[in-house]
């Protein structure tokens, strides 16, 4: 996300890569030009068993490594480990990157040992850890360099045995000849001295061969400890001499302290320092915001030092900001035209000519991520160095911010990275770990900078508030013939630039301008918000406002113009097809998840599949008894397609939903066990920003502060039988990635089934747990 | 300074009598396997038993546990078997895991009140821990997996 925002503030280069380049990838490769543009078959010489294609991963900062040197390391007595880059928050990349290199190396992974690299890109290749991107930018380079291992086992083995390499079978953790055998760590120190072998020398594991990858028989590697206490996240790392901070922040982003009295704080056992901190206004990127902190020996006095801190706030330049009142002009803003993003057809014209003209807003709160760990930093800055240990999901980008913010060349900064305790795009934004260093640095000793629940919800940067407003114009056959959507929201990029109040290309590519219906004139229109609060990305980002809107509207159309819903939607994404983004209109920056779009087309059949085993497995028409219902949504994102079918039923008022299905169609399915996980988890967090995630404002000031007034769905009320159902796929499929693209079709769906079971329609979110 | 016994072992608090029982376990005795998600009694993210009942750890002082016997995630059971978190193993429950010792403290502590839970039971008891990551559905197959086999 990070790195397409610093192009989007440098003059918005274009985002469609028009040409397909071959770094890494074998020079006797060819290319056939199929009916959909390029399609990359590279030789191998097992063919099909892997054939290479681009991605993205390519275009991120530092690109992807295959050099098996720096992922895998060999000891003597077998064990192998392997390196994860990628930050561990839930979704299961520390393991099922490293399994995948397990399987293609032919490693038994109960001798795998799995290690956390630190924030080194330059050595790792990109670590930007969000945007669903872990498995699909490096399934290929996982398997590359397990695929190459195993090749310089092979060498290794048939030179020492004096054999043609062809000779030697490379099986499970062992490699034989002929009567001859050897573990790998008798052939490591021989095996890993040899040169990588290009990738048109390697053989791949046909998908028959695979003994992890695409079987979800692997636990998660941290299980034991997880269970057992050991698992290291951010607040367990403890270092000798370390102080701890809780620090207030202004309640208004960038208001300042007019005065403050710390009688009361120094009266809390422990307590050592109180420091003021510089207040910050974005655009400041990740800069903290800045305070006052309280430096104690425990993180108990800190925080109790921090709440009996009293502190006078001056008005600052946000303090004006009520969320009630700005919705209702976001809600003004949409019902006149926007910049338009994307002409198809003439839609002036169809709205003209319209027999009927239908349309309906939608709207969200803000939501904060509250993730389970709330912010946490643990730094040491002495003697010139500074070393972090943080849960963060970009450990090289907070590398350079914190080299920034404590003026220090990048190497002499250091990022271990923890665990992470949920993340969901919080902890892409470093300023918890700037706090700590800078605190550090100040007071000559190791800081542990701990946020409280509180501080999580009140000083989040916030997924966005927004009115989604669509119009459709329907002949007199009730065929819509013109659709227009104007999206009002204030933009990521405020956080980085200064706000136009218009939103950017990443925003408008998820799930605005790549509309994926059969209408022949469009205008996808985006109206001025300006920023009055920190805004950042949330899992799913945009594509949370866009299906909420899209797919609650077809709905509503479908029972205004008496139609079934599924049969209305299946008809507007019309026939199987791959869009064109340049002949509908689709302006030249569009951003497909960054990837190049032939390679992950738009693919109309793919979304209606998953919609029709969605509503099949879920029993759609078939008769329910009074008070349940069932609601449909599909949208694809992050290069995914998922529908949701959400079984509702009204309990004394109270929605609950006993079941859901989940289809989903994310290319190869690499580790099925966390896909489901994954699905398992977006469907509560889905029912949750359905009912219950609204952060409001009032005078500047966020009015929530913890889970009584921010509350989560729990146990007595969840989605009780989550069904996913995945779309089988070979390895040519390429695969893509399940963290986000489950969470947009849920609140829909849910808001769809409580229609069918009630006849009430909710057109914002949150819109509660009862009806 | 005060004594409180965490998983069997007398551990000196440096702090005072009104210190967060929470604080005290991960900064003082250095147990960090109970985790702070709240700080207001509201996710369960640090619970512990306090003679064999489950307690929100931030919503106790060092005082209150006087002479009572504290136990911590890590000390659940000797080689980290018990039934409960084996359980959580079979049913590869967490995702990020952050909530998991609040979970599966709950767990063995509901389980021990009563063994054979209903599922009704096992919702309300679990009701308590909030897990963001949304393990549920699997927490319930376990913490059911224990109490009737199914
Ligand atoms: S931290 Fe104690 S209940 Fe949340
Ligand atoms: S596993 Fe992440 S909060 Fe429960």
């Amino acid at each position: 996300m990070l790195h397409y925002l610093e192009q989007a503030m440098s003059d918005a280069p274009k985002q469609r890569a028009p040409e397909l380049e071959f770094a890494n990838v074998s020079r006797r490769g060819f290319l056939t030009i199929a009916a959909t543009g390029f399609a990359v078959a590279a030789f191998t010489t097992q063919a099909g068993a892997f054939a290479r294609y681009k991605t993205g991963g390519d275009f991120m900062p530092h690109g992807i490594r295959y050099d098996p040197k720096i992922f895998v390391s060999i000891d003597a007595d077998g064990t192998v480990t392997i390196v994860a880059h990628r930050s561990e928050m839930g979704t299961g990349s520390r393991t099922s990157l490293p399994m995948v290199l397990a399987d293609e190396m032919g490693a038994d992974w109960s001798r795998v040992k799995i290690v956390q690299a630190e924030g080194d890109e330059p050595k790792y290749g990109n670590q930007d850890t969000d945007g669903s991107r872990s498995m699909r930018h490096h399934i290929q380079s996982m398997r590359q360099m397990g695929a190459s291992v195993r090749h310089m086992l092979a060498q290794a083995a048939a030179k020492k045995w004096g054999v043609d390499a062809k000779s030697v079978t490379v099986g499970v953790h062992e490699v034989t000849s002929g009567g001859r055998k050897a573990g790998f760590g008798d052939l490591a120190a021989d095996a890993m001295a040899l040169d990588v072998p290009a990738f048109e020398d390697l053989t791949f594991r046909t998908e028959d061969q695979f003994r992890y990858i695409g079987k979800g028989n692997i636990p998660i590697t941290d299980l034991h400890d997880i269970t057992t206490g050991k698992a290291i996240y951010g607040a367990d790392v403890s270092l000798p001499g370390m102080k701890f901070a809780a620090i207030a922040r202004p309640p208004a982003v960038g208001s300042k302290p007019i005065r403050y009295d710390a009688t009361a704080t120094f009266k809390v056992p422990g307590v050592e320092k109180v420091l003021g901190l510089q207040i910050s206004n974005f655009p400041a990127k990740f800069a903290p915001l800045g305070g006052i902190a309280v430096i104690a020996s425990n993180t108990d006095a800190a925080i109790k030092g921090r709440d009996a801190l009293e502190i006078e706030w001056a008005e600052g330049p946000h303090s004006g900001y009520n969320s009630a009142a700005f919705t209702e002009e976001m809600r003004a803003t949409a019902k006149k035209p926007g910049a338009v993003l994307r002409a198809e057809g003439d839609a002036k014209a169809a709205f003209e000519g319209a027999a009927k003209v239908f349309a309906r807003d939608y709207s969200q709160a803000h939501m904060a991520h509250a993730m389970m760990e709330p912010p946490v930093a643990v730094a040491n800055v002495a003697n010139g160095k500074a070393e972090i240990w943080a849960p963060v999901q970009s450990p090289f980008g907070t590398r350079g911010d914190l080299a920034g913010a404590l003026n220090m060349p990048i190497e002499d900064v250091t990022v271990n990275v923890t665990l992470l305790g949920g993340g969901f795009g919080r902890k892409s934004k470093c300023d918890f770990a700037i706090e700590a260093a800078q605190l550090s640095q100040r007071i000559g000793a190791p800081v542990k900078v701990q946020w409280t629940r509180e501080d999580d919800i009140r000083h989040s940067f916030y997924h966005t508030t927004s009115v989604e407003r669509i119009e459709v114009a329907l002949d007199a056959d009730n065929k819509v013939t013109g659709w227009r959507h104007n999206s009002v929201a204030p933009s990521i990029l405020s956080t980085f630039a200064p706000d136009s109040g218009h939103q950017f290309f990443i925003e408008s590519g998820m799930g605005h301008i790549d509309m994926p219906f059969d209408i022949p004139n469009i205008s996808v229109e985006n109206g001025a918000a300006m920023a009055h609060t920190r805004i950042g990305w949330f899992r799913s980002v945009s594509n949370i406002p866009r299906a909420w809107a899209v797919q609650s509207f077809v709905a509503e159309l479908a029972n205004e113009i008496g139609r079934d819903h599924k049969d209305l939607l299946m008809e507007m994404i019309g026939p199987d097809r791959l869009l064109d983004p340049p002949k509908q209109g689709f302006p030249e920056n569009f951003w497909d998840y960054g990837e190049v779009y032939d390679e992950y087309p738009i693919d109309t059949a793919r979304l209606k599949n998953v919609l029709a085993i969605a509503a099949d497995k879920a029993g759609w028409g078939l008769d329910l008894p009074a008070g349940e219902g069932i609601g449909l949504a599909v949208h694809r994102s992050f290069v995914t397609y998922v529908a949701t079918a959400a079984r509702v039923k009204i309990v004394d008022g109270k929605i609950t939903v006993p079941e859901m299905h989940m289809a989903l169609d994310c290319g190869f399915a690499a580790n099925p066990e966390r896909i489901r996980s994954q699905m398992e988890g977006a469907a509560v967090m889905g029912m949750t920003t359905a009912m219950h995630s609204g952060i409001t404002y009032e005078n500047g000031a966020v009015t929530q502060s913890n889970f009584h007034d921010y509350p989560m769905v729990r146990s007595d009320n969840y989605p009780q039988k989550v069904h996913t159902h995945v779309v089988p796929h070979g390895f040519e499929v390429h695969a893509s990635g399940v963290g986000e693209p489950g969470v947009p079709p849920v609140p829909p769906a849910i808001a769809n089934a409580v229609f069918a079971a009630t006849g009430k329609r909710l057109r914002d979110l949150p819109f509660g747990d009862t009806v | 300074m005060a004594t409180v016994r965490i998983n069997g072992q007398s551990r000196t608090i440096d702090g005072p009598d009104d210190t967060t029982l929470l604080w005290a376990i991960r900064d003082m005795a250095g147990l960090t396997g109970t985790k702070y998600g709240c700080g207001a009694g509201l996710c369960g993210a640090c619970t512990v038993h306090v003679d064999g009942e489950a307690v929100r750890s931030c919503q106790s002082t060092v005082g209150d546990v006087a002479g009572k016997d504290v136990t911590t995630i890590e000390g659940l059971s000797p080689d980290g078997n018990h039934p409960v978190q084996v359980a959580w193993r079979e049913y590869n429950v967490p995702q990020c895991g952050f909530c998991q010792a609040g979970q599966i403290m709950q767990a063995a502590a509901i389980l021990k009140q009563k063994p054979d839970l209903t599922d009704d039971e096992i919702l309300e008891g679990m009701s308590g821990n909030i897990c963001r990551c949304g393990c549920y559905e699997r927490i319930v197959a376990a913490v059911r997996h224990v109490s009737t086999g199914s």
